[in-house]
């Protein structure tokens, strides 16, 4: 079996699951206030400041939450809401549109819900925002803007976005920006202190940790109007029992991801170019998807021209080569990516898209895997065709 | 897999023969925006759901292809154009002859499978010289060959039905369910045509075809009432006609024959009913076409019973001739030819001739 999905989800670590069983059987609600509750808070609060310093973050500035879909709620509505609270004339949202459903729902709903104003920033051919686009639709009416939100690196064709220097734009206006780096952690440098963000998004299930556990990256001078309601456990903006367990693991995993950071980035994104390589000498005509050079080192993102992604797929995985066309949300029904028709892509091309993701587990074996299988599946989804 | 329980059986059986066997669920919502924007991909939509449940069960791939254009145009478009012309399709065959066994087998075919299986109660024998033939389902109270009298020769040599030998009740198939491990083992029979989900057809062809108010007439051409559409109508119906007089000897009285020129429906006494002879068009053989006059039994919709006639192709129209009159014999609907259990062809009825008192033609 070759698994090159890792963009929907990654195997745990097996450090990760260590510290997770570890926590398995032991009672204690980290609220309580007795010694079996203070000792769920200790591990609560050490797995906080792991995750802190991995994330450049402080302790105090890591808000958990059940994934990255209610982090970016979380962020997006909930900064929305506090924003306009505090003026009313705040009803602008500015967002990229290749963003992650959990963040393009969000602000859609916003738009039809609540009141705002959606503004969607053009990118470029690689699904970039410049900068010059952000100063540009913030200065049309800066008191407008209730927050900005760009993806760090956009998770299906692999794009790393200059949240960096957009953060800069944000800032002089002061106007908040949320960045969802569920992708980008482990695989690029995130440092949120030294980001200007406002907020970021993080989970654990992409970089090795459990599923159903992900934080808000939060600055402490922005308070959200919570989405969930109820005893105010995290800083007052999320309730909810603490998961001990799955935080537990989720720090060990935050912490390896970012101490391998660098060599994951060598080592996977070698792998990654041979696999690309591979691609293009068995596909001359594939198109490989993002930006070339700005791109995360496990994404490899194609468009095969007259080929439906599905069937790719299907004769991909009859082979054991499981991989994805796209956005796993999107799976099921073809549809072009949302994100591919924002870059401009033609809407036949996009139906033809295979993204490939390496992870802690991927081998040259894998490579070699879709080297050898990857000409013929090409070669007969064309003759199924365009359905 | 329709996410029912036969197709779901019938994907086990053969997985359980030791075929390659991958689920394929089919998108066909007339209104695709439906399927994919609300739920975005296949995940809420409960019948494809059911279908993956059961795929996952049986330990095979499984995936849903998006043939709503396609089924549009052949299926859908073609039924409302049907009724429109006062006819009475059948669009069941519509979607084996244009679909299952021709979009979605030719992209199968294309992909590297070899054949399309489905949870059809009907039985392909093999013969001696490697040519099919398709034969009524051994239990005949079950049988579905009918529906499946329009695929040709290259069709039926990559179909598989592995239900159709099966001489189980209905509750065993569902118990079969029950012990592989299957949900839809419980889940109801659908019946109605699957376009029209809530078993409306006349709202449903009202709704594209809109409202053509128009006479209906007795045998004698004297207005007897008036309709909404001629389309609602079908030869043969009874209820529903909304006349006030009754008629002049007292009997009820059903539709004779239906008139998209003029608008007009025709009514009349059951015994105007009565058919000896049709011609049909469009044949489609399971195998050789047979050449002369030949008896055969037929079979003219999907839950009736068998008939002895005389057939006879002549340049590409089918000519019938019943032993018995039959009646409810209406255009459009489609004649499949039996020969014993195996499934001569069929066509689709054009025109029909009543017994010599009240001949008429549609």
């Amino acid at each position: 079996m070759a698994y090159l999905d890792h963009a929907a989800t990654t195997p745990m670590l097996p450090e990760a699951i260590e510290a997770m069983t570890a926590q398995f059987g032991l009672a204690g609600n980290a609220s309580s206030l007795h010694a079996a509750g203070r000792r769920a808070r200790r591990t609560v609060e050490e797995a906080r400041e792991t995750l802190a310093e991995a994330l450049g973050a402080r302790p105090s500035e890591v808000v958990f939450t059940s994934g990255g879909t209610e982090a970016d709620n979380l962020a997006v509505k909930g900064l929305y809401w506090s924003r306009r609270a505090a003026d009313p004339a705040r009803t602008r949202v500015l967002a990229s549109p290749v963003e992650h459903h959990a963040v393009l729902d969000a602000v859609n709903w916003l738009g039809e819900h609540e009141g705002a104003t959606v503004e969607y920033l053009p990118v470029d051919g690689y699904g970039r925002v410049s900068p010059g686009t952000l100063r540009e639709a913030i200065a049309r009416d800066p008191g407008s803007v209730a927050l900005a939100t760009v993806m760090w690196a956009n998770n299906e064709i692999g794009t790393i976005l200059p949240v960096r220097e957009l953060a800069e734009v944000a800032a002089e206006f002061g106007i908040p920006l949320h960045s969802d780096a569920v992708q980008a952690f482990g695989q690029t440098e995130l440092d949120f202190g030294a980001s200007g963000l406002a907020a970021m998004t993080v989970s654990g299930h992409k970089i090795g940790g459990p599923y159903g556990i992900g934080a808000l990256l939060l600055g402490r001078e922005y308070t959200p109007v919570p989405v969930l309601h109820g005893g105010g456990q995290e800083r007052h903006v999320r309730s909810g029992t603490l998961d001990v367990p799955a935080i537990a693991a989720f720090s060990v995993a935050g912490r390896l991801a970012a101490e391998r950071q660098e060599r994951f980035a060598q080592h996977i994104g070698a792998l990654r170019d041979e696999l690309i390589e591979a691609v293009r000498t068995a596909v001359p005509d594939a198109v490989l998807g993002g930006d070339p050079d700005h791109r995360l080192p496990a994404n490899a993102h194609f468009s095969f021209p007259g080929c439906e992604g599905d069937s790719l797929l299907l004769l991909l995985d009859a082979q054991g080569i499981e991989c994805s066309t796209g956005s796993a949300c999107t799976a099921g029904v073809a549809q072009p990516s949302h994100v591919l028709l924002a870059t401009g892509c033609d809407p036949d091309l996009a139906r033809g898209t295979l993204r490939f993701s390496l992870g802690h587990t991927s081998t040259r074996e894998d490579v070699k895997a879709v080297a050898k299988a990857i000409g013929p599946a090409v070669e007969r989804a064309r003759s199924a065709g365009l359905s | 897999m329709s996410g029912g329980v036969d197709s779901a059986v019938a994907a086990a059986r053969a997985a359980e023969a030791g075929h390659d066997v991958t689920g394929v669920h089919l998108a066909l919502s007339a209104n695709p925006q439906s399927f994919r924007t609300g739920a975005r991909g296949c995940c809420t939509i409960e019948d494809s759901r059911d279908a993956r449940r059961a795929a996952d069960v049986i330990g095979i791939p499984f995936y849903v292809w998006d043939l709503a254009e396609r089924f549009r145009e052949d299926v859908v478009d073609d039924f409302v154009a049907e009724y429109e012309a006062g006819r009475t399709p059948n669009p069941c065959l519509r979607c084996n002859e244009k679909i299952k066994f021709a979009a979605l087998l030719d992209k199968a075919l294309a992909l590297g499978f070899d054949a399309v299986c489905t949870g059809h109660y009907a039985t392909v024998v093999i013969g001696e010289d490697g040519t099919r033939e398709l034969h009524r389902a051994s239990d005949m109270a079950k049988d579905q060959s009918y529906v499946l009298g329009v695929l040709d020769e290259r069709q039926l040599a990559h179909a598989m039905f592995p239900l159709g030998d099966t001489l189980t009740t209905k509750d065993e198939i569902r118990a079969e369910a029950e012990r592989r491990g299957l949900a839809v083992a419980k889940k109801p029979d659908s019946h109605d045509i699957c376009f029209i989900a809530d078993g409306d057809t006349q709202g449903f062809l009202a709704k594209r075809l809109g409202r053509a108010e128009g006479d209906i007439v007795d045998e004698s051409g004297t207005k007897v009432g008036s309709h909404d559409g001629a389309y609602g109508f079908t030869i043969g119906q009874r209820k529903g006609l909304r006349i006030g007089r009754p008629a002049a000897d007292g009997k009820p009285r059903y539709v004779l024959d239906i008139s998209p020129v003029d608008n007009t429906v025709t009514v009349g006494p059951a015994a105007a009913l009565d058919v000896v002879a049709l011609t049909a068009v469009r044949p489609r053989w399971c195998g050789t076409a047979p050449t002369g006059p030949g008896g055969y039994t037929a079979q003219l919709r999907a839950h009736g019973g068998e008939t002895a006639v005389t057939a006879e192709l002549a340049d590409g129209t089918l000519r019938v001739s019943f032993e018995e009159p039959v009646r409810g014999v209406a255009p459009g609907q489609a004649i499949v030819l039996y020969d014993g259990t195996r499934v001569v062809g069929s066509a689709t009825i054009a025109t029909t001739t009543r017994r010599p008192t009240a001949a008429l033609t549609g």
